[in-house]
């Protein structure tokens, strides 16, 4: 009988409504993160475009078109938005995606490493699981390992593995897929494990007065309980393997993929592709995790478990 | 509405509060709708309703008919949207900054990273009260709700029974002249629900406070009130109020008596004609 | 333990002793190095064989299967490995079929062992603390044991994969230098960086919290930046704060901000309605119930954030030392000993990363443990 507390009274102003859910603030909070982007790109540019009017001995520039010019440096510290997204337009959109000038290729080298190392890592993961759900002493002997795995800062072995295994001949995908198989394995396994125990203890004896085999109990019982886990377990598991993607694409000599065009936007002050390259990979996060958000929506709604 | 009196005794009679008629609680013409996407909900329509010091007065009604929303109205925790409301001769929100009253609820609210003692003392040490006097008033009232010795406990350390118990002397460590109680045993067992009536039975006679106590029990209405108002559902509103002429000290085998029956056979036929079972 | 003690073997343990009798004798017979040095030649791992078969078979059929019996099991299987790993390093590379067997039968009898100890623990013997740490750790010393024999045995170049007692020894010959990377990637960047961002995420997840049109913006916001690499900022920073630990820093200020910031806020929603009302009736101000009910409730949540950011400012700012340091910091040494192909001395930086990493994750576990010991999941 516990009363909901709702507004008395609803108002006649649209924007009200907007405002009362999330998309109206996370629209106010985008456009003041972008105008700040703008101000701190022009302070931040000053600086160095005063260097440049004193080397042309231009004296009494105007405020308009100091702000113009901050904004259009060729490497400013900061790059506006409309630069990243010129930039953005140029690289994708203008060359042929074969190029290695062309972000689309770039980031198809990092997907595809990306969802390599996932599928592994997922896989990996849900039998680690299932294995330690069964047996005990897996699950004395390897959870503690799994869970401290992740102490480790597994990241900095990822320039050792790329290097060694291109010293004995295997390269391409699979070194920098590793990486991203060991940081995406993680999340699945634990959210696996908890998935798979999470029926009631009511449910499992329930199981076990059908004199259920433990496979049907699996199949029937801990799977579809699980589901739910294994999809909020992959979104952070996707996430976690494009960083290492991006990661393991540092030590290859700067050759191809999101981190690559980091690591030479780095070496040569290009600050503009740095960004853009960032930028890319977080839109590519972004859908990756709605695109699993999506198929968590489709198949539980599937299952009668959406909520 | 039907408020006459049971066996038509003149109402003040013969009572220990002979003549302190103060009204505590003083309720007119109230209501509260609350809006929700389905549309309007009438939670509580046009309820008057005086409670006197003294008075232990019990609202019994079927889930929906607005008895914790009315509990909650006194304790200022939601607004009205018509009528008046007065506690203690103040509004509810001048009542609850003067902390007029203490209030327990469906679940004891334990804070669990706090022992029993240092629970007791949560509302002091918002009320700004010395250590001192804190330490006195937790000592006092741990005694007073049978819990001396568990001090240094954790809550969930505690049984269902004790940790209400605890909430109580919490509520009851606030010394307010008014108790709030939003269905505070409905968790526990028939057992320890018992036990618990006639230490709180016992506890107002020693303390003669203003209780007002939501339960959807019948036996444990009758058994502690001397005052029962029967409210039914959509829109919330009072059915009955009926006067106890139970004598004011009394025992659990008390709910034997011809008298405690009768009482009883009224609140059940009061809730039987206030509800329709359609829904 | 009493003698009398008896536990029935389950399925796994009977195949794990009939497999390590077979094995060990089956190893016996066979060569340990070339075509022409049988296992019997060798003093250390004959012995080693004939126990292993001795203890296998007997357990097998129904003998020892009490206590002593199970030490007998331990302390064999862990003679057989030191006479493995021992004679594998007079040998490098050149184990065959024989030696191979007995690994495998000491590995058996180890894992024997573990079953063993998992089988105390069931019927409630053996102290539940001691055994919870004991498998674990059997489980790491034998996966180094594999490893050091796997890579002497099969004589896999160093290059490659070095072994555990040249990882050791590269390990405690450059102590001073692997020291210097330790001060300047952990003690500076790593811990200005974690307090930093971990105290910004605080301070204005609490500052969002008393605006409730801020927290609906900013929380789907910090979401989506939690799930992004937000690790490619770490050129960036280099460009902008320099080459030293400062920009390291300001990467890791990054990393960590924002899983603090998610957590606390939603940690600042998760006081239930009921308790909330109950600090209204005592008429408490917005501080007092931020104190007393609001901060401890988020604690959870808070500690939550303060795990995940102790992996994550580790791997931030080693990564973010790729792009670029002074000669010192343990990304720098990993990257450039890489480059030279010094793949041990790689090795011992990722073991100093590796255990500051899980000390400091067990350093805040803990405190978390002291400090929300009420909570159900610390309860157990």
């Amino acid at each position: 009988m516990t009363a909901s507390s709702l507004p008395a009274s609803r108002s006649t102003n649209p924007f009200a409504g907007l405002m009362r859910g999330t998309t109206g603030p996370v629209i106010v909070v985008v456009l003041a993160l972008l105008a700040i982007w703008y101000v701190s790109a022009v302070l931040l540019n000053t600086p160095f475009q005063h260097d440049i009017y004193a080397r042309a001995k231009q004296t009494n520039v105007s405020i308009a078109q100091l702000v113009g010019d901050t904004l259009a440096q060729e490497r400013p510290v900061l790059p506006a938005p409309h630069q990243v997204v010129a930039e953005m337009w140029d690289t994708t959109v203008n060359k042929a995606v074969t190029s290695k000038r062309s972000l689309v290729y770039h980031t198809w080298i990092t997907l595809s490493t990306t969802l390599l190392g996932f599928l592994i890592g997922t896989l990996l993961g849900v039998l680690i699981a299932i294995g330690i759900v069964h047996s005990r002493v897996l699950d004395k002997s390897l959870m503690p390992w799994v869970i401290s795995s992740q102490t480790i800062p597994i990241l900095a072995i990822a320039p050792m593995i790329i290097v060694v295994l291109n010293a004995v001949g295997i390269s391409g995908l699979l070194p920098k897929a590793m990486i991203s198989t060991y940081l995406s394995f993680f999340p699945v396994t634990v959210g696996m494990v908890k998935g798979l125990r999470s029926p009631e203890i009511i449910h499992l004896d329930l199981m076990h007065t059908y004199s259920a085999t433990k496979l049907q109990a699996f199949l029937k019982l801990r799977l579809p309980y699980a589901v739910p886990y294994l999809f909020t377990s992959m979104k952070i598991g996707i996430a976690a393997s494009l960083v290492g993607a991006i990661v393991g694409e540092l030590p290859t000599g700067a050759v191809a993929g999101l981190g690559a065009r980091l690591l030479a936007g780095s070496y040569y002050g290009q600050t503009v592709q740095i960004w853009s390259a960032l930028i890319m990979a977080a839109l590519l996060a972004g859908s990756l995790v709605g695109l699993i958000g999506l198929a968590e929506r489709i198949t539980l709604k599937r299952m009668g478990m959406a909520r | 509405m039907n408020t006459t009196v049971l066996d038509n005794t003149p109402s003040p009679g013969p009572s220990p509060q002979g003549g302190r008629n103060r009204p505590v609680i003083d309720i007119e013409k109230l209501s509260l709708t609350f809006q929700t996407n389905d549309g309007p909900v009438h939670a509580l329509s046009d309820i008057d309703l005086k409670i006197e010091e003294g008075d232990f007065v019990s609202f019994i009604g079927p889930s929906g008919c607005g008895k914790t929303t009315l509990l909650r109205v006194i304790a200022d925790l939601e607004q009205p949207t018509a009528g008046t409301i007065s506690v203690n001769g103040m509004s509810p929100n001048e009542a609850r900054l003067a902390r007029a009253y203490g209030y327990v609820f469906q679940a004891a609210a334990l804070y669990p990273w706090r022992t029993i003692e240092n629970n007791i003392a949560l509302p002091l040490e918002i009320m700004g009260l010395s250590r001192a006097e804190q330490r006195e008033r937790i000592q006092r009232n741990m005694e007073l709700v049978n819990l001396t010795g568990f001090e240094k406990k954790y809550p969930w350390q505690l049984s269902g029974g004790m940790q209400q118990r605890a909430s109580i002397a919490r509520a009851l460590a606030v010394e307010p002249d008014l108790l709030l109680m939003d269905e505070p045993f409905g968790a526990l067992d028939e057992i320890v629900r018992d036990h618990l009536n006639d230490q709180l039975h016992q506890l107002w006679e020693k303390t003669n406070k203003t209780v007002v106590f939501v339960t959807h029990s019948i036996p444990e209405a009758v058994y502690l009130s001397t005052k029962i108002v029967v409210l039914c559902p959509r829109p919330g509103r009072i059915y009955d109020v009926i006067e106890s002429d139970l004598p004011r000290s009394r025992t659990l085998d008390i709910r034997e008596s011809p008298e405690f029956l009768k009482i009883a056979h009224r609140v059940r036929e009061g809730l039987k004609a206030g509800h329709s079972y359609e829904d | 333990m009493s003698e009398t003690v008896f536990l029935r073997p389950r399925g796994n343990a009977l195949i794990l002793s009939a497999a390590t009798g077979v094995l060990a004798l089956s190893a016996l017979l066979g060569n340990a190095f070339g075509d022409d040095f049988p296992i019997v030649s060798v003093p250390r791992l004959t012995i080693a064989a004939v126990l292993l078969a001795v203890l296998g078979s007997a357990f097998a059929l129904g003998f020892i299967r009490r206590l002593p019996g199970d030490i007998a099991i331990l302390v064999s299987s862990l003679f057989s490995a030191y006479a493995l790993v021992a004679t594998a390093a007079d040998h490098p590379g050149e184990a065959t079929g024989g030696f191979w067997l007995l690994t495998l039968a000491a590995w058996t009898c180890g894992w024997l062992f573990v079953e063993r100890l998992a089988a105390w623990q069931a019927v409630g013997l053996g102290a539940k603390q001691v055994i919870n740490v004991a498998i674990p750790l059997l489980f790491g010393i034998w996966l180094l044991i594999l490893w050091q024999i796997v890579v002497t045995g099969f004589g896999v170049p160093k290059v490659l994969l070095p072994a555990p007692s040249e990882i050791w020894l590269r390990l405690t010959g450059s102590v001073p230098t692997l020291w210097a990377d330790f001060q300047q990637t952990f003690l500076k960047a790593v811990l200005f960086g974690y307090a930093a961002g971990c105290g910004a995420g605080f301070v204005i997840a609490i500052l969002v919290d008393r605006v409730p049109f801020l927290r609906r913006g900013l929380l789907p916001i910090g979401n989506l930046v939690s799930a992004l690499p937000i690790i490619g900022v770490a050129p960036i920073m280099v460009m902008w704060f320099g080459f030293d630990w400062p920009s390291k820093a300001a990467v890791v200020i990054i990393m960590t901000f924002f899983p603090m910031l998610v957590n606390t806020v939603s940690g600042l929603a998760a006081s239930d309605a009921m308790q909330k009302d109950l600090m209204r009736t005592y008429a408490a101000g917005y501080w007092q119930m931020l104190v007393k009910l609001r901060l401890p409730m988020a604690m959870p949540f808070i500690f939550n954030a303060l795990k995940i950011n102790s992996t994550l400012a580790l791997i931030g700012a080693i990564v973010a030392e790729f792009f670029g340091t002074p000669i010192v910091g343990m990304g720098f040494r990993i990257s450039t000993e890489v480059g030279r192909m010094n793949v041990d001395m790689v090795w011992a930086e990722i073991a100093v990363a590796a255990l500051a990493g899980s000390l400091f994750y067990g350093l805040v576990a803990l405190l978390e443990k002291r400090l929300t010991f009420w909570h159900p999941s610390q309860r157990g």
